[in-house]
C-alpha cells in the first residue's frame, strides 16, 4: 500500500490527472457573454429605473394618491400634492424618489392603481454623483417618455397573469 | 577603436534582447492570464485590442502614468531600490542563457552557476521591498520568501549538479550540446534524470513564487507580501521582474532537461527548423505548464512548504547526486 | 588604460567605499546591504583575475544564503543606536589599544612577507583548461584530505548547531503526512445503514 502510494506520488499521479482535467476545461466553450455588446434576455417583470407614465394623449396617469409613498419600505419617495390650477383634478406638484434609498422591490408599482409607477427594464443608469440620483417629477416623466414602447410591452406581457 | 566595436556590440545585443524579452514578457503575462482564466471558464482580458493583445501595454501605460506613492514611514531610498533590484537582477541572467547554438551576450564558461547566483540574489528585492515598506505584511511576506528562496535553492543546486555531471561543463552551451545525441529528445536529460527534472520544476515554482508556493503574497493572507505598499512603476519593475524570473527558470529547464535549440528528433523536416524556435516552443510549453499550475493547486501550507524542501527534495537531489555520480563512474559514461 | 584595469579601479572603490559604508552607516540594515554590494563587487574583481568559478560562489554561498540570513536576523533586531554608541565611547580607549595592536601585528607579518622561493605559482587559468577545472584538479588531489577535513569542520559546527537548539517538546500535535497521503476513500468514509428513530452509535 505504502509503495503503491510512493509511486503514485514520484510518477506525479495526481498532478497529471489534475492536469488533464483543467486542460478540459481550458478548451470548454466559455459562459462570459460580452457585456456591453452582448446582454442577458431580460424578464418582462425586470424591476429597474422607476418612470411615471402618460395616457396616449399626454395626460400623467399619477392622481397623487400616495399609495406608493405609504407602501415603499425604504421611505425612498416623497409627494406633494395640490388641485391643479385648470381643471381642478388632483395631481402632483412634486414626486421625488432618492434612488439611493431605493431597494427596487417594486411595491410602488404594485400599489398604484392606474399604473403610473412602473419599474422600467432600464439598469444602466449609473451616474458621477449622487446628487444625479434624486430624481424628481420631470426627470420621471423623462424617463416614461423615453421607455414607453418597452414598459407597454412588458405590462402588456405579464397581464394574463396578474 | 578596437576595444570600442566589440563593447558597441554588446550593447546593441543587449538592447536587441531586450526589446524582443520585454514584448515577450508582455504576451507571457497576457497569456498567464488568459490561460488562468480559461481554466476557470471565464475569458480573460479581451477588451484592449482583438482578443485583448495589447492588454499587456495598456497596462504598462496605466502604471507608468499613475503617481508613485512612498508611505511616510518607508525608508526611501532602500524603499525605491527595491524594484530595481528586482527587475534588474532578473534581467540580467539573460546575458547567458543561450537561445540558439552560441546565441548568447556572454557565453561564460560557469553559466549555471550565474544564473544560480543570479536567480538566489532574487530575494533581495522581496527583502529589501518587505523591510523598507514599514508595514507589518510586506515585512512578513519578506520573513517568508527569505526561508522559502534559500530552502528551495539548495534543492534546485543539487539537480543543476546532476545535469552538471551527466554534462561534464558548466557551460550553457556545451550542457545543450551534451544532450545532442541520436536518440533525439529521449536523449535529453528528462529522461534518465526524470526525478530531478520533477524537484527542479517544483523548486522552480517555489524560487520564483508561483502557486502553490506564493505564500510570499498570498492574498487571503498578506494581502499582497511585499508588494502592498508599492504603486505604479515601482509596482510594474515588481512584476515585470517576477514574470521575468519565471521565464529564465523555463528557459534553465529547457536547457538543463530539454535540450535546448535542438529539434526532438534528427528527421530532415524537423532539423531544418531554426534552433530559436524550438527554444521558444520549448519555453512556451513550460510557461504553460507554471501557468497550469497555478490553475489547479492550492496553497501549500508554510510548515508544509518547509517539509518538502528540506525533508523530501534535499534529501532525493543529494542522493540522486551520489548515485549519478556513480553510475556515471562505475558505468564508464563520465566526462572526461 | 584598457577596459579590465578601468573595471578594476571601479570594483576596487566600490568594494573599499561600501566596506567603510558598513561600519561608518548608522541603520543596521544599511550596513548589511552594503556588506552585500561589497561582496558582490568583491566578486568582480575575482573575475577580473579569471577565477570566475570563486566569483560565482561568492555570490551563491555569501551573497544568496548567508547574507540573507543576516538581513533576517538584523531586521528583527530593535537596536537602540543612541544607546550602543554611548556605551562605544565609554570602551573607546580599550579597543582603540587592542585594534592598534592588532595594526602593528598586521604591518609586521605583512611587512616580513614573501613568496616562499620553491613555491610553484599558481594561475586561475592554468593553460588548456578551464577555471573550474582547474580548481576541481587542485582541491581533489592535492589538497583532498584538507578539502574532507575542512568538510568535516563544517559538519561538526552543524551538528553542534542543531544539538543546541532542537527540543523535543511533548504534546505538540504533529502531521505525518505519509499517513495523511495513503489515506483513501475506502478507509476515510463509511456508509450505514441508518434506523429510524434509534440512530448509530458513534464509537
Amino acid at each position: 500500500m505504502q509503495i503503491a502510494a510512493a509511486i503514485k506520488s514520484l510518477f506525479l499521479k495526481e498532478f497529471f490527472g489534475a492536469f488533464f482535467l483543467t486542460f478540459r476545461y481550458l478548451l470548454k466553450p466559455k459562459p462570459t457573454i460580452n457585456y456591453p455588446h452582448e446582454k442577458n434576455p431580460q424578464s418582462v417583470r425586470y424591476r429597474g429605473e422607476h418612470a411615471l407614465r402618460r395616457y396616449p394623449n399626454g395626460e400623467e396617469r399619477c392622481i397623487a394618491c400616495k399609495l406608493c409613498e405609504a407602501i415603499c419600505p425604504a421611505q425612498a419617495i416623497t409627494i406633494e400634492a395640490e388641485p391643479r390650477g385648470n381643471d381642478g383634478t388632483r395631481r402632483t406638484t412634486r414626486y421625488d424618489i432618492d434612488m439611493t434609498k431605493c431597494i427596487y422591490c417594486g411595491y410602488c408599482q404594485e400599489a398604484c392603481p392606474v399604473d403610473a409607477i412602473v419599474e422600467g427594464p432600464n439598469a444602466e443608469f449609473a451616474t458621477e454623483t449622487r446628487e444625479e440620483l434624486f430624481y424628481d417629477k420631470q426627470r420621471l416623466l423623462a424617463n416614461g417618455d423615453t421607455w414607453e414602447r418597452e414598459i407597454a410591452r412588458n405590462l402588456a406581457a405579464d397581464a394574463p397573469y396578474r | 577603436m578596437e576595444t570600442l566595436l566589440p563593447l558597441l556590440l554588446i550593447i546593441g545585443k543587449s538592447l536587441l534582447l531586450l526589446i524582443l524579452g520585454l514584448t515577450a514578457i508582455a504576451y507571457y503575462l497576457l497569456a498567464d492570464r488568459k490561460i488562468w482564466a480559461a481554466v476557470m471558464l471565464r475569458k480573460g482580458p479581451n477588451v484592449v485590442g482583438p482578443w485583448g493583445i495589447w492588454q499587456s501595454f495598456a497596462d504598462m501605460i496605466k502604471f507608468m502614468v499613475k503617481e508613485p506613492i512612498i508611505p511616510d514611514g518607508a525608508n526611501k531610498g532602500v524603499f525605491m531600490m527595491a524594484p530595481l533590484v528586482t527587475a534588474a537582477l532578473a534581467l540580467s541572467a539573460w546575458a547567458v542563457i543561450p537561445v540558439n547554438d552560441g546565441w548568447a551576450i556572454a557565453n561564460l564558461n560557469v553559466g549555471v552557476l550565474y544564473i544560480f547566483a543570479i536567480s538566489s540574489l532574487g530575494v533581495y528585492g522581496i527583502i529589501m521591498g518587505g523591510w523598507a515598506s514599514n508595514s507589518k505584511y510586506p515585512f512578513l511576506s519578506a520573513l517568508r520568501s527569505a526561508a522559502q528562496m534559500v530552502s528551495y535553492e539548495v534543492s534546485i543546486g543539487f539537480v543543476i549538479i546532476t545535469v552538471l555531471l551527466c554534462a561534464g561543463s558548466l557551460n550553457l552551451n556545451d550542457i545543450v550540446k551534451a544532450q545532442d545525441t541520436q536518440w533525439g529528445m529521449l536523449g535529453w536529460y528528462w529522461l534518465p534524470l526524470f526525478p530531478m527534472f520533477v524537484i527542479f520544476f517544483i523548486s522552480a515554482l517555489a524560487e520564483t513564487n508561483r502557486p502553490p508556493f506564493d505564500l510570499v503574497e498570498a492574498e487571503s493572507e498578506l494581502v499582497a507580501g511585499f508588494m502592498v505598499e508599492y504603486s505604479s512603476s515601482p509596482y510594474l519593475l515588481f512584476m515585470l521582474g517576477e514574470y521575468v524570473a519565471i521565464i529564465t527558470m523555463c528557459a534553465l529547464l529547457v536547457i538543463l532537461f530539454c535540450g535546448g535549440w535542438l529539434p526532438p528528433a534528427n528527421i530532415w523536416p524537423l532539423t531544418e527548423v531554426p534552433g530559436v524556435i524550438w527554444f521558444v516552443l520549448k519555453l512556451t510549453w513550460f510557461f504553460f505548464l507554471f501557468a497550469m499550475v497555478k490553475a489547479f493547486v492550492p496553497r501549500y501550507r508554510y510548515d508544509q512548504l518547509m517539509r518538502l524542501g528540506w525533508k523530501v527534495f534535499l534529501p532525493l537531489s543529494l542522493a540522486a547526486v551520489i548515485v549519478v555520480a556513480g553510475v556515471l563512474q562505475f558505468a564508464g559514461f563520465a566526462a572526461q | 588604460m584598457s577596459v579590465a584595469t578601468a573595471f578594476f579601479y571601479l570594483f576596487s572603490f566600490i568594494t573599499i567605499a561600501s566596506a567603510a559604508m558598513v561600519i561608518l552607516g548608522r541603520n543596521p540594515v544599511h550596513s548589511v546591504l552594503f556588506l552585500i554590494l561589497a561582496f558582490v563587487s568583491a566578486a568582480g574583481l575575482f573575475v577580473l583575475a579569471g577565477a570566475e568559478f570563486l566569483a560565482m560562489l561568492l555570490v551563491v554561498v555569501y551573497v544568496g544564503a548567508v547574507m540573507v540570513l543576516f538581513l533576517f536576523v538584523v531586521m528583527m533586531l530593535d537596536v537602540d543606536f543612541a544607546e550602543l554608541q554611548k556605551s562605544m565611547r565609554r570602551y573607546l580607549p580599550v579597543s582603540g589599544l587592542i585594534g592598534l595592536v592588532v595594526l602593528v601585528e598586521l604591518v609586521l607579518v605583512v611587512g616580513s612577507w614573501t613568496v616562499a622561493p620553491q613555491a610553484v605559482l599558481s594561475t586561475p587559468t592554468p593553460d588548456g583548461m578551464s577555471n573550474t577545472a582547474a580548481l576541481g584538479q587542485v582541491l581533489y588531489t592535492q589538497y583532498a584530505y584538507l578539502f574532507q577535513a575542512a568538510g568535516l569542520v563544517l559538519l561538526t559546527a552543524m551538528i553542534g548547531a542543531i544539538v543546541l537548539t532542537l527540543q523535543h517538546r511533548p504534546n505538540v500535535k504533529r502531521q505525518n503526512i505519509s499517513a495523511q497521503n495513503a489515506r483513501t476513500r475506502a478507509g476515510a468514509i463509511e456508509n450505514k445503514q441508518v434506523p429510524s428513530r434509534t440512530g448509530v452509535p458513534v464509537p
